[in-house]
């Protein structure tokens, strides 16, 4: 570890809590249907969005329509992919003359771009046509990201509302959200990123003749405008196979810095929005303080491992830390810092290959979805995420004074408590269940890249990335196969549909009651205790629930390569 | 709930035009005229045909070019679809050789690199990023060190004195943005068409 290394570091969270409060302050203004300085060229738009589609934009919606809505939408965006992967053969935009994608291939990535999970068993470049690119994939990065804001939102209201029946109309929040947060953003960082390198073209593949007289096939495409919304959406499929690896989706160190803090930008700044629409902003910080001690203490881990190397480098009196499966423009720091984002919010685009990474380095992404990716987490899915895990802690905190627990003028009662709870069991079932099958099913077994209790840990991450829609592998698993293309598509739509219903409930049946007055009985919530408070109940759901498995994959590996074993 | 399904459609569909194909679509036009060399790949040609990407690796085997880091890329087999061949620096198929900490394939590829850069370099440590593979396989940068190794094999190569490849390798190293952001590198490709550009003179 360098103090340059912990400067960017520094840098890289100094920039996301100055962020959080003007966006947030633009999102809430948003939401809340309020004039915004881009109202001048965007609502004429949004008039004739509404009109076509005929939304009547006054009519709000009870918990339930707006689920229902939520998920015809989705059922749509679903049939969109697939009908464009498995027709891209006869379809415009093809230059490189992809062919059809396999049925199993084209199931298990619409699944994964609806679910804003982004699971690449498709190899982009060597795969997918630029109309897939554009039309399949772009499109939904925008409205998956959307859809996950919006769902926050909807929990948001019904915290703040009292003694109502609907919280919100779903196809206006997704409308003012796509055009007047992601889309102008997006314009202005492709923009950017192509100035710094990413290419953005509809021509074909280049055939170059190298400097020692070798053919080189240099593929292309309109990746730019895909990566700035798979980073700010947290979506994370890439264009290429390397994903944020490959030089032309991420060509330079202040691409790679300006990457990882889009993936964070918008979902801290829910924390604020939630604030704001709370009436109190500090009932925001101190979430964002909650995710702040858990990000900083993965940083560390996963730096302080990465950065040590591994024994098998050592032993050949190699030093710099471990570079196996890393670029040398991001080098340690950059590829450790990349990891915890991508993985504390569920983007899951990578910088390195989380596969080479040291047991330890690479066991905190792991942990990070596991805990449910509240560590600022997806856009909006974060947001809804944390909240659940707030219910939880204040229950706990209600427990041990013997008093019905209370958060931001809510009573939390017994329904609520339950939603909270299934929503969040619904993560060890998909994870811990099919990675059981994974590691006893032979077609499974042999997907394996790696031997020994690595392999083991490349399972554990497939259907953890999987359950936890972050989309980010350990690469080596060969998923692109029948059994996996079917069992990851089932982990990402339970890890994401059947973990917001439960949290849509819960915004309904809050939005229906009062709001109580505090009192000199109620727990502040947005102090220190708090904050400890809330991270202890995340760390020791977390740990409860998945320590035997790591036991069996990191830690034991670690032990392994100390002791000089190999695979 | 049943009016829900007209815009279930249409508004599908709407969002779809505008994110998907508006967008993407203005953005290649706009890009295309701001920053016409990147938005194509930042080519680079010589004598009229295109030699390659600034931003992207090539394979270097000449001992009179600096090499890059070693790259996992892999293509199809032409004998059996089903089964793929190492084709290092594949732009058109990227991916790292995803071998864990306890990997003995890794091991051993690393053992075997490094007693060969050994054997071409005695006096010096071998930098880690000349033995292990990019996460991309395209890896366009070696480290300031990587390149210092080499030199002394490509001034032999060359027949060139030492102190002027030291040189060329110092005028094509990278510092890290502000000072801060990054880690220091040199383009290999760059470096080596500095060196052929020296050679010629």
């Amino acid at each position: 570890m360098t103090v340059i290394g912990w400067l960017q570091i520094i840098l890289f969270c100094a920039i996301i809590v100055a962020l959080t409060k003007p966006l947030g302050w633009y999102m809430t203004r948003v939401f809340n249907g309020e004039r915004t300085f881009l109202s001048p060229v965007l609502r004429p738009i949004e008039a004739g969005v509404y009109w076509i589609s005929g939304v009547d934009e006054k009519r709000e919606q009870h918990w339930l329509t707006y689920t229902v809505s939520m998920l015809l939408f989705h059922v749509g965006g679903f049939l969109v992919i697939y009908c464009v992967m498995r027709l891209q053969a006869v379809l415009p935009f093809n230059p490189a003359g992809q062919g059809a994608v396999a049925e199993d291939l084209s199931f298990n990535t619409a699944v994964s771009f609806i679910t804003n999970t982004n699971w690449q068993n498709y190899g982009g470049e060597s795969t997918l046509s630029y109309l897939v690119q554009m039309l399949g994939l772009t499109h939904q990065n925008f409205l998956s990201a959307a859809t996950g804001i919006v769902l926050a939102m909807a929990l948001i209201r019904g915290f703040s509302r009292a003694s109502m029946r609907t919280v919100g109309n779903f196809w206006v929040d997704v409308t003012r959200c796509t055009l007047y947060v992601l889309l102008p953003i997006c314009v202005v960082y492709t923009l950017f990123l192509v100035w710094q390198g990413i290419p953005q073209t509809l021509g074909p593949y280049i055939e170059a003749t190298t400097l020692e007289g070798a053919k080189q096939t240099i593929a292309l495409g309109p990746v730019a405008s895909q990566v700035a919304i798979k980073m700010l959406g947290t979506n994370g499929g890439g264009f290429f196979n390397a994903n944020a690896a490959h030089p032309f989706e991420n060509p330079t160190a202040l691409s790679n810095f300006v990457q990882m803090l889009s993936i964070f930008a918008l979902g801290a700044a829910m924390t604020n929005v939630f604030g704001r629409t709370v009436g109190n902003q500090r009932q925001g910080w101190a979430i964002l303080s909650v995710m702040g001690v858990l990000f900083v203490a993965g940083v560390a881990i996963t730096y302080w491992a990465e950065a040590n190397g591994t024994s098998m480098l050592h032993a050949l009196g190699l030093t710099g830390g471990n570079m196996e499966g890393k670029e040398v423009r991001f080098g340690i720091v950059a590829s450790s810092l990349f990891a915890v984002v991508t993985t504390a919010a569920s983007c899951g685009a990578v910088n390195a290959m989380h596969d080479s990474f040291t047991a330890l380095g690479g066991m905190i992404p792991l942990i990070n979805i596991e805990l449910g990716e509240i560590i600022v987490g997806g856009v909006g899915a974060g947001m809804y995420g944390m909240l659940l895990f707030v219910i939880l802690a204040i229950f706990v905190a209600g427990l041990m004074v013997g008093r019905t627990p209370e958060y931001v003028g809510k009573k939390i009662e017994a329904r609520e408590v339950k939603m909270a709870m299934l929503a969040i069991l619904v993560l060890p079932l998909m994870i811990l269940g099919w990675t059981a099958v994974g590691v006893v099913y032979p077609a499974a077994v042999a997907s394996m890249a790696n031997a020994g209790p690595h392999g083991f840990t490349e399972v554990l991450y497939a259907f953890t990335s999987a359950a936890g829609n972050n989309g980010s592998a350990f690469a080596g698993l060969t998923g692109n196969t029948f059994f996996y293309n079917l069992t990851l598509a089932s982990a990402m739509f339970v890890g994401r549909f059947f973990m917001i219903v439960p949290a849509m409930a819960i915004a309904g049946s809050l939005a229906e009651k009062k709001s109580i007055p505090p009192s000199t009985g109620t727990f502040p919530t947005t102090g220190g205790l708090f904050v400890g408070l809330v991270a202890g109940v995340i760390l020791i759901m977390g740990g409860l629930t998945f320590f035997p498995a790591l036991a069996l994959g990191p830690i034991v590996e670690h032990l392994a390569m100390n002791a000089g074993n190999l695979f | 709930m049943l009016r829900e399904i007209r815009p279930a459609i249409v508004l599908l569909l709407v969002l779809t035009a505008i994110t998907g194909l508006a967008y993407p679509l203005a953005m290649t036009a706009i890009a295309g005229a701001l920053f016409p060399a990147q938005a194509q790949g930042s080519l680079i040609e010589k004598d009229g045909k295109v030699i390659g990407s600034a931003l992207i690796g090539q394979e270097f085997r000449d001992d009179k070019y600096f090499h890059g880091r070693p790259s996992a890329t892999v293509a199809p087999d032409p004998n059996d679809s089903t089964k793929t061949v190492p084709a290092p620096y594949n732009a058109a198929n990227s991916g790292g050789a995803n071998l864990g900490p306890t990997s003995k394939a890794l091991a051993d590829r690393l053992r075997e690199d490094v007693d060969k850069l050994k054997a071409e370099n005695p006096s010096a440590t071998v930098p880690v990023d000349l033995v292990t593979t990019s996460a991309s396989g395209l890896d366009p940068d070696i480290s300031p060190e990587a390149a210092q190794f080499q030199v002394p094999r490509v001034a032999k190569a060359r027949n060139m004195p030492e102190d002027q490849v030291k040189q060329i390798v110092t005028a094509n190293t990278e510092g890290r943005l502000l000072g801060l952001i990054g880690e220091p590198r040199v383009n290999v490709l760059a470096l080596n068409l500095s060196l052929d550009r020296a050679a010629a003179k």
